[in-house]
Parts: C-alpha cells; sequence; structure tokens
C-alpha cells in the first residue's frame, strides 16, 4: 500500500510537522471537547429550520399537495428539484471516497469522511421528497416489490420512478457500509482514548469490536477495496437512473438522450461544491487547517471547473439538437427556456454553472479560500436552478397551448426545502461533534510519505 | 335465492329411520358441551380459585372487548324498502321524459333516475323541436337540489302553512276583487296551453285581474315585428340544416338568440356533404359586436358596432331588390355587404338572414328580406311560443305600480326584484302594496320583499304541458317527489280559483280534448312530447320597407356601445347558485366565476386598461368604470380579441343577490343597465383603481403556428387536392428511409390484440362542433367531476375531464400562423416572431377543440406509473384505478395532452370547499356508478366505462348482439350536434369505423406516436365568399 517515498516536487497532504499522535489528538479534539458558542448557534438555526419544514411536511400530509404550488400542467417543481439536487449533492462522497480510493489519489483521505457524511445525509434529504411528493404519502410502500395480498397487484417495472426506488436504496446502503467500514479504526481509537464509562460504551458498540490486529487491518484493505469497486457504478448508475424519470418521457426539453452522462457530470459538480462549502468551514471551525489544506481545496476546485465546463458543454449541445432536430415543439421547448417566462432561471443556472466556474483557471483565484466558498454556493444555488429549468420550464409549456401555465411556490414549498436543509445541517453538525470527521488511520498511512514533517526530515532539512 | 340442493353427508342417511343420523340433525353439537357439570357443581367451583396470572387475562381480555366495543363505526343510514316500489330495482336506471320550460330554457329532455333519485338530464333525442340541451338544460337536475331553495310557503317572512296561506291570500284577493282594485299577475313565459286556460279561468274568477307576460332578457322587437306582419305574437323558426348562405346581423344563432337551439341544424349544414359530385357546406358571415359562439364558428366574421349593424341590414335589403339607398359605411364594410349580398343572391331560398338587432324596424326589414329571398330556411308557418314578453306593456305595469295604480301584484317564473333595470324602485313599491304573492324557488329579492311567498317546486319535481312552437307539444312529469313543502303555480291559481281539479288532471282534460286528436296519453307521456305538421299561413301585413330602410340607414352612431349579453354557462341569471355552470368556463373567454366587461384591445389601450398575468400565470384584468346614463358600475375589463371597436360587451346574470350562497356572489349585476330592455346602452367606461383577479383555465390564446394541433383547410382545397396534401400523416426517418409514425416499422412498443371483443374509438368533428360546452357539464354530471372552486381554477387546478381548448389566431388566420411560423429564420427572428404570436389578432379566427383523454394505445402514463395504477384495456380504453394510485403525478407530467387531472385536496365532505357535495342534499345528484374519487389520487376521463360495461351487459342478458349507435358516452349523449360520436371500430359497419377510414381523420399530436383511441375530423372553413 503506502509507500513511504513521494517526490520531493509533491507538496505535502499534512502540513504543520504533524507526529502520529499529533494526528490522533486534532481528530479526536472536537469530539472530546465541548461544542462552543458558534456551534450551539448554527446548530439552533439548523434545527429551527428542521422544525420548521417537519412542520410544512405534517401539514402538506394532512392537508394535501394542494398546499403546494402545482397545478394541472405543472405536476411536479420544487418537490423534485429538490430531490434531484440533494441526490447529487450526495455523488462527490462516492467519487471521492470510491473512484479516487480506485485511482489512489491520496489526497482524498483528508476530505473523503465528511464527503461521505455529506452524501449519506443528503440522500437522506433526497429520499423524503419522492415520499411527501405522493398524493398518498402513507401508501407509499406500495412502490416496493413486497409480497402482498392485494391480489395480483405488483409494481411496474417499466415506471423509472421504480428504479428510481432501487437505485436510491442501493446506493443509499452501499455508501452507509463503505462509509461505517472507514469508521471502525477510527471509532476504535476514540474509543480507547475514551475516559468516560458511557463514552466508551457507546464507542465501542460504533466499532464493532476493532482489536486493531493485523487482520482486522487486512480485512479492513480487502472490504475497502471491494465496496470501493461496488460504489464506483453506483457514482454512474444513480445519476443516471434518476436522469431516466425525465429522458424516457415524451415531453419536449425532458426527453433527450444526452440527460445520463449531463446529470452525472452536474452531480459531482455540484457534490464537489457542497464538499467544497462545508470542508472550508469545517477546517477553520475544528482546527483542521493542516490536514485540509488549500491543495486540498485547489484540486477540488479543479474539478469543480471540469465538471463545470462538461456541463456547459451538455447545455449547449442541448440547444444545438434542439435546433438540428427540426421537431418545433423541441425547439420551442429550448427557445422558451432561455427567453420565455422563465428566462431568469435559465440565466441563473447558465451565469452558475457554465461562467462562475470559469475562474478556476487563475491560480491565485482557485486557492482562495473566500473565493472558493463563494464560488462553491454560487455552484449549488445554480445546480438548483438547473432541475428546476428542466423540471418546471419544460412542464409549463409543452404540446398544447391551452394547457400552458405558470408556476409559483408557495410557503409550503419552500419551507419543505429550508427544512431539508436544516435537516441537514442538523445531521452534519451533530456528526462533526461525535464523530471523528477525518480518516485519521488512513491520514497516518501517508504521514510518512506525504506529511510535512516527515518529507522535510527526508530532504534533509 | 335459496337452494333447494340436498348435500348427502353419508350413505347411512338414505335409511329414514337411522337415529344417529336423526340424532345428528337435531343436535348441532355431537357431544353435550359439559356447561352443566362445570358450573353445577358448587363444591367444584368454590374450591377453584382465581390466580393471578389468570386474574390479569380476564381483566385484559374484558378491557380490550369493552374498548373495542365501545368503538362506534361510521353510521351510513341506508335505509331499504319496506315494500320495493314496483318500477325501482336498485342498481337500474329508470329514464322519465319531461320537459325543462323556465322561461328561459325550453327543451324537451330525458331524465336518469337512480333509486328514485334524478342525477341526469339527457338529450330527448326524438322530440323534433328546438334541439338538445345546452350546457344550462344539462346543469339544471344540480339546481334541484340545492339547500338554498324555499322549503315552504312564507308570509312577512314567517314560515306559514299552506292552509294559512289559501285562507290569506284568498281572502285579500276576494276583498280587492269586490273593491275592483286592479291586480297584475306577473310572469315569465309559460307556452302552455293549460296554464293559459289556468290563467284566464282565474281571470274570470277575479276580473280585476290582469295579466302581464315578462321575459328577463327581451325578445319583443322580434315579437312585435312578427305580430305587425304575420298577426301572432310569435317568433319565426329557423332550419339552419337547410342553409347554404347564413348572413347573420347580430345574432347569436349558435347562443340563446330567440331561445336558441339552432345549432343543431347549424351543425349539420357544416359539414361537409357531397353535392353534384362535389362537397357542400353552408358559408356563414357574421356581422357582430361581441364575440360569441356564432361569430366564432363563422367563416367570416366583421366586427362592427350596434349602429352599423342596422345600416348593414339597410343595405343588404336596399342591394337585394335594386333599391337605391346612400351608404355611409366604410369600403371594408362596403365590400363585405356586397359579398355577403352576392352570396345570397347565389343561394336564393337555401339562404336566409337573421338579425339579433332589439329593433323592430329591423327585424321587419329582416322577416322582408327573408320573404323576398324566399328562404326555405326560415318557417313563419309554425312560429315559435317560447318568448311572449312586451316590454310595454311590462314598463306600463312597472309605472302603474310606481304610481299606485295596481293594489296587488303576483309574480311567478320572474324575479323582477332584481332583474329589472330600476329593481330598487320596484321592491320599494312592491312592499307598499296591499297584496303582494311571489312565486318562487328561492328567497330572492321579488320574494323578499313580497308580503306572501308560494314555495313552488322544481321543474323537476312538476308537472307541465307545453307548445314550444305551433303544434309542438311537450309535457312534463314529476320525476321525484317534491322534497320539500312546495306547490306548484298552476295548483295554486286552480285552488285559489276554487277549482277541485288539480294541475294534472287539467292538462289531462286538455290534451284529451285538443291534443291528443285521439292517440294515447301514456304514449304522449312515455315520449314527452306530441308534433303535428299542421303548417298555417299567417296572412302578412306589407309595410312600407323603403321608409324603414332609409331610417336605418341615417341610424346615428355612438362613441362606445355596451352591448349586454348572456352568457353560456349561467344566462339570465337564474341557475346562478348552479356550482357546476359557475365553474363551467365560458366557451369564449374560458374565464369561469365572473362576469367582465369585454373590450377590443386598441379601446382598452387607449382608456389605459390592462390585462396582465401574475407569477403563477393568473389572470388580472383592471377595473374600469362603466358609466350609463345616472348610473354607475365598476367591473372588471377583460380584453377579448375580436370585440368591435366601439362597443363594450357585458354578461347579465351576475353579482351580489339573495338567495345564493356567497361563493357565487360573484361578477357585477348587469341587470341595472338594462335600460328600456335595450340591450345596446349608450356607455362610458374609465379606468377605476385595482385589478380584478379572474379565474380563467386557459392561459395561453394562441395556437403559436402549431396546425397539426388542429388541423385545418379550406373547403377548395378539399375538394381539389389529395388527402396526403391538406392531412398528411407525420413522418419519421429510420435510417434514412421516411416512414409514416403509424407505421409497424417505427413501432417500438407490442401491440394489444384487438381482433376480439369490443374497441372503443371517439371521433370528434371540428366542423361540427360549434363549442357550446353541453358535454362538459355532461361529463361533470356523469362522472362526479368535483367542483373546486374559483380560487382553485385561478391556481390552474380545474377538474374537468372533458375540455373545449379555444384558440385565436395570431395574425388573421390560423393559415397565416403556419405559415409565420415556417418563415422563422434564425435565432433573432424566432425570438421576436414567437413573442409576438403569443398575443392574438385583434379580429382572429377562433377554433375550437375539445381535449378528453385520448386513450392511447400506446399511452406515456401508464408506462411511468411506478405502481400500475395507470393501465391499459382491452377495449381500448386506458384505465385509471383510483385506490391503486399514490399520487405521483408522473402520469400528468408525461400526458402529451394534459388531460389528467389530480384531487388536490379533498373536494368532498370539507368545508372548504362547500359546494354541492358538502351536503346531503347536494350529493344526491351523484352518480352511484362512478366513483367519488379520494385527496391525492389522479383522476380522468374513462370513457364512461360505467355506460359501456352497462351496453354490454344488458346485452348479454338479453342475448343479442349490440347494434351502432348503442355504446354511448356522457359526452356523445349530450352532443346534440353529432361532433361527439363514440362506437366500437371493431363492428366494421359502425359510424365510428367509418369515421376512422374518413379523409379528415387525424389523431392529436400524431407525430408523439401515442396512437389515440380518439380521433379528430380536420376542420374544413368555406372561403367561396361569391
Amino acid at each position: 500500500m503506502a509507500s513511504h517515498y513521494e517526490a520531493p516536487i509533491r507538496k505535502p497532504l499534512v502540513t504543520g510537522d504533524k507526529t502520529y499522535h499529533d494526528v490522533t489528538v486534532d481528530v479526536a479534539a472536537p469530539v472530546e471537547g465541548k461544542a462552543n458558542r458558534q456551534w450551539w448557534i448554527v446548530f439552533g438555526i439548523a434545527l429551527t429550520a428542521f422544525l420548521w419544514g417537519l412542520g410544512c411536511i405534517a401539514y402538506t400530509i394532512g392537508t394535501g399537495i394542494g398546499t403546494w404550488g402545482l397545478n394541472k400542467t405543472v405536476g411536479w417543481a420544487w418537490d423534485i428539484t429538490n430531490f434531484v439536487w440533494w441526490v447529487g449533492i450526495g455523488h462527490a462522497g462516492t467519487l471521492i471516497s470510491a473512484v479516487l480510493l480506485l485511482f489512489r489519489q491520496k489526497w482524498r483521505m483528508a476530505i473523503n469522511r465528511s464527503a461521505e457524511a455529506m452524501t449519506i445525509f443528503s440522500v437522506i434529504q433526497a429520499g423524503l421528497f419522492p415520499i411527501i411528493h405522493m398524493g398518498r404519502p402513507w401508501l407509499a410502500y406500495w412502490v416496493l416489490p413486497i409480497p402482498n395480498t392485494f391480489g395480483s397487484l405488483w409494481v411496474n417495472f417499466n415506471s423509472p420512478l421504480l428504479w428510481d426506488v432501487f437505485a436510491i436504496s442501493t446506493y443509499l446502503s452501499v455508501s452507509l457500509v463503505f462509509w461505517w467500514t472507514g469508521l471502525l479504526p477510527d471509532f476504535a481509537m476514540i474509543r480507547d482514548r475514551a475516559i468516560k464509562p458511557f463514552q466508551k460504551k457507546i464507542y465501542s458498540l460504533l466499532s464493532f469490536g476493532w482489536s486493531g490486529r493485523a487482520k482486522d487491518w487486512q480485512r479492513f484493505e480487502e472490504v475497502s477495496l471491494v465496496l470501493a469497486g461496488l460504489a464506483t457504478p453506483l457514482v454512474l448508475s444513480v445519476h443516471t437512473i434518476v436522469s431516466f424519470d425525465f429522458a424516457t418521457s415524451v415531453i419536449p426539453g425532458w426527453h433527450t438522450t444526452i440527460f445520463p452522462p449531463y446529470f452525472v457530470a452536474g452531480a459531482i459538480f455540484s457534490g464537489f461544491a457542497m464538499v467544497q462549502t462545508l470542508l472550508i468551514i469545517m477546517r477553520k471551525v475544528s482546527n483542521l487547517e493542516d490536514y485540509i489544506t488549500v491543495q486540498h481545496i485547489e484540486l477540488m476546485n479543479i474539478v469543480i471547473m471540469i465538471t463545470g465546463s462538461i456541463v456547459g458543454v451538455a447545455y449547449i449541445t442541448e440547444l444545438f439538437i434542439a435546433w438540428y432536430s427540426g421537431v418545433e415543439y423541441e425547439q420551442y421547448a429550448f427557445l422558451n427556456r432561455a427567453t420565455g417566462p422563465y428566462w431568469w432561471a435559465y440565466w441563473s443556472m447558465m451565469t452558475c454553472n457554465v461562467f462562475s466556474p470559469q475562474f478556476m483557471w487563475f491560480k491565485k483565484l482557485r486557492t482562495s479560500i473566500v473565493f472558493s466558498f463563494i464560488i462553491s454556493i454560487v455552484v449549488n444555488i445554480g445546480m438548483w436552478f438547473e432541475r428546476f429549468v428542466i423540471i418546471v420550464t419544460s412542464l409549463h409549456r409543452d404540446y398544447l397551448p391551452s394547457s400552458w401555465t405558470m408556476f409559483s411556490p408557495t410557503f409550503v414549498d419552500i419551507g419543505i426545502f429550508i427544512g431539508t436543509i436544516g435537516f441537514f445541517f442538523v445531521l452534519f453538525l451533530l456528526y462533526s461533534r461525535t464523530f471523528p470527521v477525518i480518516a485519521q488511520a488512513e491520514v497516518k498511512t501517508i504521514l510518512k510519505s506525504s506529511g510535512e514533517k516527515y518529507k522535510k526530515l527526508r530532504d534533509g532539512e | 335465492m335459496s337452494s333447494n340442493k340436498v348435500y348427502w353427508k353419508s350413505v347411512a342417511q338414505l335409511d329414514k329411520d337411522n337415529e344417529l343420523v336423526e340424532k345428528l340433525e337435531q343436535n348441532e353439537f355431537v357431544d353435550q358441551i359439559p356447561v352443566d357439570d362445570f358450573l353445577g357443581d358448587e363444591q367444584t367451583m368454590s374450591e377453584s380459585n382465581t390466580n393471578r396470572r389468570d386474574f390479569l387475562k380476564y381483566v385484559g381480555f374484558s378491557t380490550a372487548a369493552a374498548s373495542l366495543a365501545a368503538c362506534e363505526g361510521p353510521v351510513i343510514k341506508s335505509v331499504p324498502y319496506v315494500v320495493q316500489p314496483e318500477q325501482i330495482i336498485p342498481g337500474i336506471a329508470n329514464y322519465y321524459a319531461t320537459a325543462i320550460a323556465d322561461g328561459y330554457d325550453f327543451r324537451s329532455i330525458i331524465i336518469k333516475t337512480r333509486e328514485g333519485r334524478p342525477i341526469k338530464v339527457e338529450n330527448n333525442k326524438e322530440a323534433p323541436t328546438l334541439g338538445g340541451g345546452n350546457a344550462r338544460v344539462h346543469a339544471s337536475v344540480l339546481s334541484m337540489y340545492d339547500i338554498h331553495r324555499l322549503q315552504g310557503p312564507k308570509a312577512k317572512g314567517e314560515d306559514i302553512s299552506w292552509n294559512d296561506f289559501y285562507n290569506q291570500v284568498e281572502s285579500k284577493l276576494k276583498a280587492l276583487a269586490v273593491s275592483n282594485k286592479p291586480v297584475v299577475l306577473l310572469t315569465q313565459t309559460f307556452a302552455s296551453p293549460t296554464t293559459q286556460s289556468i290563467i284566464e279561468n282565474f281571470i274570470a274568477q277575479f276580473p280585476n285581474v290582469s295579466h302581464v307576460i315578462y321575459d328577463t332578457l327581451s325578445a319583443s322587437h322580434a315579437l312585435d315585428a312578427f305580430e305587425n306582419i304575420y298577426g301572432v305574437r310569435a317568433l319565426a323558426d329557423y332550419d339552419f340544416s337547410m342553409a347554404q348562405t347564413i348572413v347573420s346581423v347580430g345574432a347569436d344563432i349558435l347562443g340563446d338568440w330567440q331561445g336558441g337551439g339552432y345549432d343543431e341544424g347549424y351543425s349539420q349544414s357544416r359539414i361537409p356533404k357531397k353535392h353534384h359530385e362535389k362537397l357542400e357546406m353552408s358559408y356563414h358571415i357574421q356581422f357582430e359586436s361581441n364575440m360569441t359562439l356564432s361569430g366564432a364558428n363563422a367563416d367570416h366574421r366583421i366586427p362592427v358596432d350596434p349602429a352599423t349593424q342596422k345600416k348593414i341590414i339597410a343595405q343588404i335589403y336596399a342591394q337585394l331588390t335594386g333599391t337605391s339607398l346612400t351608404s355611409d359605411l366604410s369600403p371594408q364594410l362596403k365590400k363585405a355587404v356586397n359579398q355577403a349580398v352576392a352570396r345570397l343572391k347565389k343561394s336564393a331560398s337555401k339562404a336566409v338572414v337573421v338579425s339579433g338587432v332589439e329593433d323592430v324596424a329591423v327585424q321587419e326589414v329582416v322577416l322582408a328580406i327573408n320573404d323576398y329571398l324566399g328562404s326555405k330556411v326560415i318557417d313563419t308557418t309554425q312560429p315559435k311560443f317560447i318568448r311572449q314578453g312586451s316590454n310595454k306593456s311590462v314598463e306600463k305595469l312597472i309605472a302603474d305600480i310606481e304610481k299606485g295604480n295596481v293594489s296587488g301584484l303576483l309574480v311567478a317564473g320572474v324575479n323582477p326584484g332584481f332583474t329589472l333595470p330600476n329593481a330598487e324602485s320596484f321592491t320599494s313599491a312592491l312592499s307598499k302594496l296591499e297584496l303582494s304573492v311571489a312565486f318562487a324557488l328561492k328567497e330572492d329579492e321579488t320574494a323578499a320583499a313580497s308580503q306572501y311567498v308560494a314555495a313552488v317546486p322544481h321543474y323537476l319535481e312538476s308537472w307541465g304541458d307545453y307548445e314550444f312552437k305551433k303544434g309542438h307539444y311537450a309535457l312534463a312529469q314529476p320525476t321525484i317527489r317534491p322534497l320539500f313543502d312546495t306547490q306548484q303555480f298552476q295548483d295554486i291559481l286552480l285552488k285559489l280559483s276554487g277549482s277541485k281539479s288539480t294541475y294534472y288532471q287539467k292538462i289531462k282534460a286538455n290534451w284529451s280534448e285538443n291534443i291528443l286528436n285521439g292517440s294515447s296519453w301514456n304514449q304522449a307521456l312515455h315520449d314527452g312530447f306530441i308534433s303535428n305538421n299542421n303548417a298555417q299561413e299567417y296572412d302578412s301585413t306589407s309595410f312600407d320597407v323603403d321608409r324603414q330602410i332609409k331610417a336605418l340607414s341615417q341610424t346615428p352612431s355612438t362613441a362606445l356601445s355596451l352591448v349586454l349579453y348572456a352568457k353560456t354557462g349561467i344566462g339570465d341569471g337564474q341557475q346562478a347558485n348552479n356550482p357546476w355552470l359557475q365553474e363551467f368556463p365560458d366557451p369564449i373567454s374560458r374565464v369561469s366565476w365572473d362576469n367582465y366587461l369585454t373590450i377590443s384591445a386598441s379601446d382598452a389601450k387607449n382608456i389605459g386598461l390592462k390585462n396582465v398575468n401574475v407569477s403563477d400565470g393568473a389572470l388580472n384584468g383592471s377595473y374600469a368604470q362603466i358609466t350609463v346614463g345616472k348610473k354607475n358600475l365598476v367591473a372588471p375589463v377583460l380584453i377579448q380579441p375580436g370585440q368591435a371597436k366601439g362597443t363594450v360587451g357585458l354578461a347579465f346574470g351576475y353579482g351580489e343577490r339573495r338567495g345564493l350562497q356567497d361563493e357565487m356572489q360573484v361578477g357585477v349585476n348587469a341587470y341595472p343597465l338594462y335600460n328600456d330592455f335595450d340591450s345596446v346602452q349608450k356607455v362610458s367606461v374609465s379606468p377605476a383603481e385595482g385589478y380584478h383577479e379572474f379565474a380563467c383555465v386557459q392561459l395561453h390564446n394562441t395556437l403559436m403556428g402549431r396546425g397539426d394541433i388542429i388541423k385545418e383547410t379550406t373547403l377548395e382545397v378539399f375538394n381539389t387536392k389529395d388527402k396526403d396534401y391538406w392531412n398528411p400523416v407525420p413522418k419519421v426517418s429510420k435510417n434514412h428511409i421516411e416512414y409514416e409514425v403509424t407505421s409497424p416499422e417505427v413501432d417500438m412498443w407490442q401491440a394489444f390484440d384487438r381482433s376480439i371483443g369490443h374497441h372503443f374509438n371517439m371521433s370528434i368533428d371540428l366542423n361540427a362542433c360549434t363549442g357550446c360546452g353541453a358535454c362538459v357539464i355532461a361529463c361533470h354530471s356523469e362522472n362526479n367531476v368535483p367542483v373546486v372552486g374559483k380560487k382553485e381554477i385561478r391556481k390552474s387546478r380545474d377538474m374537468h375531464w372533458l375540455r373545449i381548448d379555444r384558440y385565436y389566431s395570431s395574425a388573421d388566420t390560423f393559415e397565416q400562423d403556419d405559415q409565420t411560423k415556417e418563415d422563422i429564420s434564425g435565432l433573432g427572428d424566432s425570438l421576436t416572431t414567437f413573442g409576438e404570436m403569443e398575443n392574438a389578432s385583434e379580429n382572429p379566427q377562433v377554433a375550437f377543440q375539445p381535449v378528453m383523454c385520448q386513450h392511447c394505445n400506446h399511452a406515456p402514463c401508464e408506462t411511468v406509473c411506478p405502481v400500475a395504477a395507470s393501465s391499459h384495456g382491452r377495449q381500448g380504453q386506458n384505465h385509471m384505478a383510483y385506490n391503486r394510485c399514490v399520487g405521483t403525478r408522473y402520469c400528468a407530467n408525461n400526458c402529451p395532452y394534459k388531460v389528467r387531472r389530480f384531487n388536490w385536496f379533498l373536494y368532498n365532505k370539507n368545508d372548504e370547499f362547500d359546494y354541492h357535495m358538502n351536503n346531503d342534499l347536494g350529493r344526491m345528484v351523484l352518480n352511484p356508478d362512478v366513483v367519488v374519487r379520494s385527496r391525492g389520487v389522479m383522476e380522468k376521463c374513462s370513457m364512461c366505462i360505467q355506460m359501456t360495461q352497462k351496453t354490454i351487459l344488458d346485452a348479454k342478458l338479453e342475448g343479442r348482439t349490440i347494434k351502432d349507435g348503442e355504446f354511448q358516452t356522457a359526452c356523445s349523449n349530450a352532443c346534440s350536434n353529432g361532433a361527439i360520436v363514440f362506437g366500437d371500430i371493431n363492428d366494421k359497419n359502425s359510424q365510428v369505423a367509418s369515421l376512422k377510414k374518413d379523409d379528415r381523420m387525424y389523431h392529436l399530436l400524431e407525430s408523439v406516436g401515442t396512437k389515440p383511441n380518439v380521433m379528430y375530423q380536420t376542420m374544413v372553413r368555406n372561403t367561396d365568399k361569391s
């Protein structure tokens, strides 16, 4: 595995003369210490948003989907926009931990834990929407192919919504297992350091009896590799399947064969932006600047720039194909996107997703932490608009002009979206105080090769 | 059914004397249950003890049992018949022929009843008079189940018994008779021979009573003209099916003009028919101010103000007869008049001129024109009696009341307290009379101002007889026992005049004596009508036409005229409390729950009035101040393409009033502006503060050059060119070879086996459809479609399973629109041109297209439902299993026709939606064969599967094959125009099978490849102006 030699030209991945013990102490610090005021304030805000969202969900389920702004023409709007947005955000975690593991990108080690946590928390948010967007959510289990007493009733395997059910549930379970496997040695580390009996008990339960024997480590490595192999196709398949919701339909603007790669690129794009948002704050708050370095931020910015450009090419290809197809409905759908009543959504999307990542060509900008943070927020706004544009502007003016109308969200639509953001941050904030937020066991494997201290020693300074 | 089958249990049973067998038959249990042994043995009982565990078990069981028993299930009161009525079989519908005659709508109809409840109005297809029912007639069944109806007689606002009512009214009447003080009986037009004799008899008893007939919306001028010339107070009848050329000057012949009912004949003349090797259809020119259904269907529509309409009539007469008459018409109008006259001359006896201008001279000239043409379309020998009111006598009556020259007033069938232009002074005078009696369904303004209110039954609870037109009689019979303590006007009059017989007996006697001519009463009651064609030539009186047309051609023009009209849904407003009609979108404006000032775009711009769409697409209109004489009114403005410049329109029947649920008190009351019963008023309009929120179901008005949605061609092209030229099937390329999209070569789907059983198809003829909307209401009533109210409609959440899309052309014609779109080149051009195409032309062509679920054979909705709630039927229907639906709305999104409707809320038994489904009385109208949908499920047109299944089962029981025409849906049944034809295409001889092969046939959005089971027939426009 980890070779102890690394070219001197490579910048250290762990800065600040860290020893093995320093790593342990740094990672365990947020768990063992007490939460500060800022944490409580942010947690309070997130919890309030979450409870508000819960209220809106309860109101929807109690009264009906009519509490949202939907109508006979626009049957999906913020619900599925939010669903796709959250699923997309989830993608970066798996990409970082699985794909980058297979490609032996060591820099992932500092960020994969939180990226995966983000994956799981955002997939939970995403999973909420397909359930609450139903007119009768109490019957949501009918979309599962479970043996039943309803006679010959069975699910419709032709429906992309059903594929979604399988894709999302598989994704959530594989991600969870992968994440937890990685967590085992780190939980064990906290367990071993714990002084309070309660804490010790909890962490020993969470660490599944990790003993640190060589056999444990061997199995750990093997399972990680196998799960990485399993998770890698999921990175591509999940959003491909989500895109099928639209691509297999007959609605101009939805019925597009470019959607699978376009959605996957978009997902990675928005996922990295979200990782960026979270980690820029976390490295500061939890004093992890030595582990999540400017170099990490820069590398992520490069991924954002590339995926953003892929997405941009996809947008332009869509326009070109619409024109080239010669189908008047298709042509009008795209003309309407860019110049119709929702032009502002389209151009917000274009500005945020295609133009803003291009700043990352400049080294000065992509190594600027403040600028990276701003762009990461902008990209996620843009990606939300992308889904809104695809869903709402395609539906609101489709084939028969007699049914054309517009969509306007109600406070419930907005409340539920804010609620999921709150829920996400509630989970993430709790995670940051109770979980080892950096895969310290893995970081330790590269400390000798890529740690600044050892690099200096090796280079004879 | 009990069964006499004997089941053998063993061979031993054969032996009759076997004791064991006998014992087993006597005892349910083979062995004795040792209850006595256990309970009887006191010693064991006293020695036994209940330990703690047993005790807890008993306590647990008793508590659980007691609490379960305490849970009460919902009590649904369904009381079975103690004595089964002979004709009512639960689950089987009974049909009765009857007639509606509410003073505004007159039709012979069939009523469908279930378990004794009338639930649906259907057309009486055999009745030859006045055609099928319009939207209001179809909706009228719901008006019976109106909780706001009067439930018994009243005196001075207090409930009173009928006995007291009779005693008091009779004594007052007698007192007035003794002192010979004048009493007036003010009624609607009954057109009822027996009622007429009852009234005459009443007047004979009380000679101080005089009878005045009042039509809420007056047809007095046409009646006067007819009376002047032919000596009888009636209206000419028309058979438009014979017409080759129709010139209408301000007559909404497809609306309520002179009582309506002309669309059936009109549609027949509009379907191209073979004649001398050529297909022919009628040519229709319409001169009008407001955009009406007639104008929308016309081949050539010329918007003109009311004053010009009079000049046009004069010019038509002059040019036709060669009379010299100077003309100050504009060159375009002159040309249009010349063309009209040329067409009239060409078609001669197959031509007709009609006018809705409310002027005796105009109506006389029109009769003279038709006489000159020798028109066979007009029928003056069997005129119509469905309007009889006279403006003069009503005006005189009002003057007399206000002067105190009248001491008593009996009002029946009309509500002058609301509909008179000076209603308030009328009601205050009314309340001062010595005797005032209102015969009313509701506690309306007139009833509220009267001393006595006689609660009358709804027409479905009543007897009646009518002479709609000369020799054409109709019978009405009660279809349910009166729901409330009501008595018919005629019965009350009979009783007051001392007669012992009832109205029913009178009708029967009158019919046997004068009408039946020896045929059976039962047969007449069964049919609901009796007609004879004894035409009577009335002697015509000539008059000085030249003088009339000179006067007409000098009509002074008005800067801005208000043209009052009746909307298709609400009419004169007597059914304003009917939620189906309120929610029914106007066929032209597509606005529901409102009336509004219609105005042309250029006038609106000049005055500073606007229509805007807000962020959810909903339509807002500026308020305008309308001033007619000294009267002011603030009404919202709707910019109406096709509205003649210099005119504005406003519909009757809306506004705040008594006896109406709050939700229905929408719009503004136009009656105060109906001065002198003239629907044209000089008006000034100025902007007022604020915007009005409309509930408009169609927010985009133009077709955007999408010619494949409504295919149309001209009669000339239709006659001379190949089908592929004017109705090509779209093509798709596969391996660089072009195939028609219907070809199996480009079909990825597995086809259903359609060779056996029925395969339902529906054909909609765009030439025959006038857009009247009767089908929309019929669908509403058959399928228990919920009413969602103004707010929800405004959010584009209408629930109509069947809608009639209305498109305006952006240029002068739809053909030009297609061309404009075709000619777009480059991005810049498309940006501007599509933007321009969103706006309708000032005088657009109009097209109607009824759209319901297309029942695609390759249905996009079926593939996407995760739980297979949307699935395909063997008979071609696309099924919707409400119980299975979880409500993802994916199907609705993926429907290219946007016909699926989602239950956003619970629409029944929910106080938020306080319409008929929220009260026990209103729910009586529900069709028990169709489930009421719950919240959160999708619903849509089922092709009335409950009706087709019934037909199939009936035929099966009777062991016969099904004849063509037996299969019907609510909409095809309601469409008397023959625009909607439904049937089985596996029956090769059926009408629908031949329509499927028709050259005009196309499928909506064929290029999407959905292969619908609903087809359309290409619209053919007659552009042959010469």
